[in-house]
């Protein structure tokens, strides 16, 4: 529209831009999403494809809520009135056969089917499973040795301008000014910033080993079940301990140690002898975590074929780390989910668990049953914590 | 606000009165674009929150964006009536409007249907509304966000829901049955009386307690405030500002063809006839009146949808020409779309303006068909019944509270969408605090019944 001569730049009442009701509903509309979204939980964990490489997020894909009425059922046919040259028996193109009846409905202006594209904060997740799994905080053992750390502590007339603590430097203007109403409002005097000190404080190191058994027998897709595995395990712990490192290990009939990016390229081939797994993990572990101030969990994934010649010392390096250990978790990737607990590595676990140590197994199907095995391992180990530095004496932890 | 415009508004107003309309004084205020968009998705220009709203909100921003449409003005009508108009018009689409809110503003204050919900209501409804939204918003404080938005989601889902031929006030039904016919004095009669009175305890004075709802009851928003059995009164307050609300709708909405062709007729009309508007924002007015009711966008042969402005500004100019002002005048006070159409769209005037009826097949095939003049007019309607709802009315409370619903199917043709029946049958049993049934029919045309708990077919 062309403007006219008079028109002045700024004509409108500024009144009517205090306005945001549509913005304040559009934000209630979004919470309730995330509400929405939080109830689906294991799809989202489940959806491996969604986790970015070393990203924090993830993203996932929603719909706009529908706010719902009573509508005829779609027939597919519809019936309208146009404009226009047309005659009877013409037919005008194929229309969209979505956009049909219902939509002209005195509410049909939702904006039903539009995607949005959410993203989900990886800590947010991690938090929503503990509150809705409602498991306990892990209890982190800590070691004789000592980490030094800044705390906060004290005031101090002097400091970074970033640590400026108004509410305080108020309270002195306050009190200043109450001794003399005249003087300024406030002062260089006035202001407190808040002070930081060295404080000695027990180490709380953790440290995780994921064996991944990569042997012929695991194909494409029970790699991608572990590796989400790993990752909520993994997201999991970070919210337990400030520092955590993370060892990848894989096996075939020999061992090795992966960086996180080839961890999961890794194909093998040939059988499968778990002993020489957890005889790494523990060469490792040795080498570099001291169990005695370090927080050390284990989780193995594999299918559960174990060379049955390999059992014996399998167990024995297996009890040798979850004496050591503070946790011991395998988790068994088995399409066919009634030969799960017959495999000869559950059942190994099986054994050492009913020994007393702190370990467990769970036998998942497929990416869906992800979310039940991360509550599964967190609920049993967090139940062995509790019982303190002395693991030997906790109960076994049943499939 | 001063870009010349308002100097015009006493001369149009001058000039309109002189043509006989007649209207309650309007206010003229200028607003920026977000509120027109606020507005067009509320309906109103202040109103309670809800999310589904918000949806909507985001839905005509993008809309927006992407240029496909533009709000000139809203007017909505009362005493005195308000007019926003968008702060980006320019003087010629200001002056245009102007008369259009007229034409607007002479048609609610006459048109009976208008008048009607008036009266019953108030002339206030941009008040109301406004005082309903705060009340909502001190019901959040008190209740918590959830609370009250359960109620607002039953509430406003039923919002089609309600009984135009109702009074807006209503009484709630009698509890006993009508009592028996009182019998004349006839000799008998006379003689009975004489009896011993113990005798004639008569039987008809003992009272029945009238079924509950008497008949088929269509106004869902007011059955359940006043019938729920445990509702709070606050939940029932939020019911029946709804209820208002949508008795306000109901005419805007079942008048669109009439009252948008009016405005248009008489803006066309005044424009041409005011001499006092200068040459340049004339020539600028008449292209955006033209832009108004053009009807198929610029470029297209063909459109798969009618524009009411076009529609009822046809009808007008016709009925005018024809019968002269008066009649129209009449028409305008009585007939709402249903008799507009039915009376006025001729085959004639439908040929000349080139409508045809159409079908959509299942495979998204559309295929224009033949038909007389009435199935015209009835698919010009089909939407406009009930707002466009199917058409559910409250049947039954059973001795345990059960609420039962029964959907018109054989009025409607088809059964409802069994997914959003349950959807909605969960937000009403949660104000219900009862079981909630619904009857109808499912893809075979066999009876069936949903409730909220019924699982998904």
């Amino acid at each position: 529209m062309s403007k006219d001569s008079e028109t002045e730049p700024s004509p409108v009442n500024g009144w009517y831009e205090l306005f945001s009701r549509g913005s304040r509903d559009w934000l209630r509309h979004s919470e309730k999403i995330r509400e929405a979204v939080r109830e689906h939980l294991p799809q989202i964990v489940a959806g491996s494809d969604i986790i970015n490489h070393g990203a924090r997020t993830v993203r996932v894909p929603v719909r706009m809520l529908e706010h719902y009425r009573f509508r005829l059922r779609d027939s597919g046919e519809s019936e309208g009135v146009g404009q226009g040259k047309a005659k009877p028996g013409d037919v005008l193109g194929q229309g969209n056969p979505q956009s049909g009846p219902g939509q002209k409905g005195a509410g049909g202006k939702e904006g039903g089917g539009t995607e949005l594209l959410l993203e989900f904060k990886v800590d947010e997740i991690i938090d929503w499973l503990w509150e809705d799994l409602k498991l306990p905080n892990l209890q982190p053992r800590a070691g004789p040795s000592e980490d030094s750390d800044w705390q906060r502590e004290g005031w101090d007339r002097r400091g970074a301008r970033s640590r400026l603590d108004r509410r305080r430097s108020f309270k002195e203007s306050v009190k200043r000014r109450a001794k003399d109403a005249s003087s300024p409002a406030f002062t260089d005097e006035d202001l407190r910033f808040r002070q930081l000190k060295r404080r000695r404080q027990p180490a709380m190191r953790a440290a995780v080993f994921f064996l991944l058994d990569v042997s012929g027998s695991m194909t494409e897709r029970d790699r991608q079940v572990s590796k989400t595995f790993f990752f909520w395990v993994a997201a999991g712990l970070r919210r337990q301990y400030r520092s955590l490192d993370i060892v990848f290990v894989a096996h075939t009939t020999d061992a090795w140690e992966f960086n996180e990016e080839d961890f999961f390229k890794v194909t093998g081939s040939g059988g499968t002898v778990a002993s020489t797994g957890f005889a790494k993990v523990r060469e490792i572990m040795q080498s570099r975590f001291n169990p005695a101030n370090c927080n050390v969990y284990l989780f193995y994934a594999s299918d559960g074929d174990n060379a049955a010649d390999d059992r014996i010392p399998a167990r024995s390096e297996l009890e040798a780390i979850a004496k050591v250990a503070r946790y011991a978790g395998y988790i068994e990737i088995s399409a066919a989910a009634t030969r799960g607990s017959q495999s000869e590595t559950f059942r190994l676990f099986q054994e050492i668990a009913a020994t007393g140590l702190p370990s467990g197994q769970f036998s998942v199907a497929g990416a869906d049953d992800v979310s039940a095995a991360v509550r599964h391992f967190f609920a049993a180990e967090s139940q062995a914590g509790a019982q303190g530095a002395a693991p030997a004496g906790a109960p076994g932890v049943s499939p | 606000m001063k870009n010349g415009w308002r100097s015009h508004v006493p001369k149009l107003e001058d000039l309109a009165r002189r043509h006989g309309l007649d209207w309650a004084p309007v206010i003229f205020e200028a607003v920026p674009d977000s509120f027109m968009s606020e507005i067009a998705v509320y309906g109103l220009p202040v109103r309670m929150p809800h999310w589904s709203f918000g949806a909507r909100y985001i839905y005509q921003l993008v809309q927006r964006h992407m240029g496909y449409s533009r709000l000139f003005e809203v007017v909505f009508p009362g005493n005195p009536g308000h007019a926003y108009l968008a702060s980006s018009n320019g003087l010629a689409d200001n002056i245009l409007v102007t008369a259009h809110v007229l034409g607007h503003a002479d048609f609610s204050n006459n048109n009976l249907l208008f008048r009607r919900c008036q009266d019953q209501g108030s002339e206030h409804i941009v008040e109301h509304a406004a005082s309903h939204a705060r009340q909502i918003e001190r019901d959040i404080e008190s209740y918590g966000m959830n609370a009250v938005e359960q109620v607002l989601d039953a509430a406003l889902s039923l919002e089609q829901y309600i009984d135009i031929d109702q009074v807006l006030r209503r009484e709630r039904y009698p509890e006993y049955m009508p009592a028996a016919p009182q019998p004349t004095d006839d000799a008998f009669r006379a003689r009975f009386a004489l009896l011993d009175a113990g005798v004639a305890a008569p039987a008809h004075l003992r009272k029945t307690r009238a079924p509950l709802p008497p008949h088929p009851e269509r106004d869902l928003l007011w059955f359940i405030a006043t019938y729920a059995p445990e509702m709070e009164s606050w939940e029932r307050d939020i019911f029946l500002a709804v209820r208002e609300e949508s008795f306000y709708f109901y005419p805007v909405y079942a008048t669109q063809i009439m009252n948008e062709g009016w405005a248009s007729y008489w803006h066309a009309r005044l424009l041409r006839e005011a001499d006092f508007i200068p040459q340049a924002a004339y020539l600028d007015a008449i292209k955006c009146h033209s832009d108004v009711v053009r009807p198929i966008a610029a470029g297209e042969q063909i459109a798969l949808s009618v524009n009411p402005y076009h529609l009822g500004f046809t009808l007008w100019e016709e009925i005018v020409k024809n019968s002269g002002i008066d009649a129209a005048r009449q028409m305008m006070r009585e007939d709402d779309d249903f008799s507009f159409l039915r009376n006025h769209l001729t085959r004639e005037i439908a040929t000349e303006m080139g409508l045809f009826r159409f079908q959509r097949q299942q495979n998204g095939q559309v295929k224009v068909v033949a038909g007389d003049i009435e199935a015209l007019q009835e698919s010009l309607l089909m939407d406009k019944f009930n707002f466009g709802a199917p058409r559910i009315a409250a049947t039954e409370v059973r001795g345990d509270g059960t609420l039962v619903l029964q959907h018109d199917s054989q009025l409607d043709g088809r059964g409802l969408d069994a997914d959003r029946a349950r959807k909605v049958l969960a937000y009403v049993k949660r104000v219900w605090r009862r079981p909630v049934l619904l009857n109808t029919v499912d893809a075979a045309s066999q009876p069936v019944v949903h409730s909220a708990d019924s699982a998904a077919a």
